[in-house]
């Protein structure tokens, strides 16, 4: 009996070191956040801007700041079970709305416009929307579960047009990293994303009746141990100076509405 | 059963490692929404997913088992220059993170890659976001699991046997394919099912080296992550098969691995 149980026991250890292989890499980060510092749940669009500004709020408050960038759809669930984030920023409402009972009040901080992103050069002529349909372009967008991928599954329905995407990535980045490594011909990012890929990509606009504004809301986490703190991160991102820093980056203010 | 000379303060680390390792299975299975988990898993997205699954694991067993096997027998049987250098590259995808592999993969098989723009010049082939390319990056990081395996099996064996059969006049493809490869035979079904198993859950060299399109590259380990994101239950239940089919590996080899002796 007891060599029975000893080897389940060795079994059941293996089992759990095979599946380890699963996602090894993928743990959420924020769980080894130092108790003084700040630990913000941001889209991950909201990168280089948001990392700009938690360089000031250090310098003003002498707070650390650590970020969890990640698809908005992913920070939500992370934050349903549990992860320590005292600010969420979310590049949708939707996924806002999913930890609503877990937050603050929303407050809406800035919105942004889809493009067309391509490589430097747009080697393929891309000119819109319509282009995408060709079968032999690469468009890479992202999942459906991401707000990326379903404001882009919006913008085509708006436009009527149909586009058999060979990847759904897990993150609007991503989407500009297959491109920027020419992997991919096209895909739909927001343009603040075309702007921090750097030299390697470039943006086709749309046109304004085919686009959507996508809302980013921010809150505090009710769970917080810093509330304080938590509140004074999203006051800068709210104030003058959060609004010059998010439209150096390309954003536009929130919708007025 | 015999009481090995240990001290017996070891019981207790162990058996924080023991529950350490056990307890996350526990929350995965106290978590199954049993009443609907047989509907979660004959949706058409998890069945494409588990059919792309078996297609990918099944042909990264295949590729490893073509170019692995004579590796091994290569690395366990010749002495050649700087063989030790071949064998700790073969081991480095097993203590690469799957994701670099994968950064790796794309870079040297992608479109624009070292190797790759030349498949796409000379042959108008491209691997990154196709059913191939999901199978290279299984291959890729699971294949050591059969090359040590199997390079092991053949440094323990006897290789007198080998020896005999020469003496009897046997050619060298005669001797490994009469002698050689049926002696080491549980070897060599072991390292099959651990590449099996290890190219199965395989996930981060494939979401960055093939991507992610239902039905074309996204396997079981991809649809949980995706599934997680959205649909906690259905994530749960995809889990579920992957544990199940975890174990069932564990259990076929469980003599191999843990000899009732």
């Amino acid at each position: 009996m007891a060599r029975i149980r000893t080897r389940l026991a060795a079994a059941l250890a293996a089992a759990a070191l095979a599946l380890a292989g699963c996602g090894g890499s993928e743990e959420p980060p924020g769980g080894s956040a130092a108790p003084s510092g700040l630990t913000v749940f941001a889209a991950v669009s909201l990168t280089a801007a948001f990392t700009e500004l938690g360089q000031q709020f250090t310098t003003a408050n002498g707070t650390r700041v650590t970020f969890n960038f990640a698809g908005s759809q992913a920070l939500a669930t992370q934050i349903r079970q549990g992860a320590p984030a005292d600010v969420f920023a979310s590049a949708d409402l939707a996924n806002m709305a999913k930890v609503e009972d877990l937050t603050g009040t929303p407050r809406n901080f800035a919105s942004n416009l889809l493009e067309i992103v391509v490589e430097k050069g747009n080697p393929r002529g891309v000119e819109g929307l319509g282009d995408l349909a060709a079968a032999d372009l690469k468009v890479v967008l992202a999942a459906p579960e991401v707000p990326a991928g379903k404001y882009a599954a919006e913008v085509l329905a708006k436009a009527g047009v149909t586009v058999r995407p060979v990847s759904q990535e897990d993150n609007v980045k991503a989407v500009v990293t297959k491109v920027a490594l020419g992997e991919a011909d096209a895909g739909i990012v927001y343009r603040t994303d075309v702007a921090a890929g750097g030299g390697k990509v470039e943006g086709v606009e749309l046109p304004e009746d085919q686009n959507v504004l996508a809302t980013y809301p921010i809150a505090t986490v009710k769970a917080t141990k810093a509330q304080d703190q938590a509140q004074a991160f999203v006051d800068l991102v709210l104030s003058a100076e959060g609004r010059r820093v998010l439209e150096q980056h390309g954003f536009l203010p929130p919708p007025t509405t | 059963m015999t009481r090995g000379r240990v001290p017996g303060l070891l019981a207790v680390p162990a058996a924080l490692a023991v529950a350490f390792l056990a307890v996350p299975l526990a929350g995965l299975l106290w978590r199954v929404p049993w009443g609907s988990v047989v509907g979660d898993l004959t949706s058409p997205r998890v069945l494409a997913a588990l059919r792309l699954s078996l297609v990918c694991s099944l042909g990264a067993v295949a590729v490893s088992a073509a170019l692995g096997v004579p590796l091994a027998i290569l690395l366990a049987r010749v002495e050649f220059p700087g063989r030790n250098l071949v064998r700790a590259l073969t081991t480095l995808p097993m203590v690469l993170p799957p994701v670099v592999g994968g950064v790796a993969l794309l870079l040297a098989f992608g479109r624009r890659g070292l190797a790759g723009q030349w498949l796409d010049r000379a042959f108008g082939i491209t691997l990154p976001f196709t059913t191939i390319g999901a199978i290279l990056a299984e291959a890729f990081v699971a294949m050591p699991f059969l090359v040590i395996t199997v390079e092991a099996g053949l440094r323990a064996m006897d290789r007198r046997f080998e020896d005999a059969a020469a003496t009897l006049g046997a050619g060298r493809w005669t001797t490994l394919r009469r002698v050689t490869l049926p002696l080491i035979a549980p070897s060599l079904g072991a390292g099959l099912a651990l590449c099996w198993a290890r190219a199965l859950g395989e996930f981060g060299a494939t979401i960055t080296f093939a991507g992610n399109l239902p039905g074309v590259t996204q396997t079981m380990p991809l649809a949980v992550y995706l599934a997680l994101e959205t649909d906690l239950e259905a994530a749960i239940a995809l889990s579920l098969i992957l544990l199940a089919i975890s174990l069932a590996v564990l259990v076929a080899l469980r003599d191999r691995w843990f000899p009732a002796a």
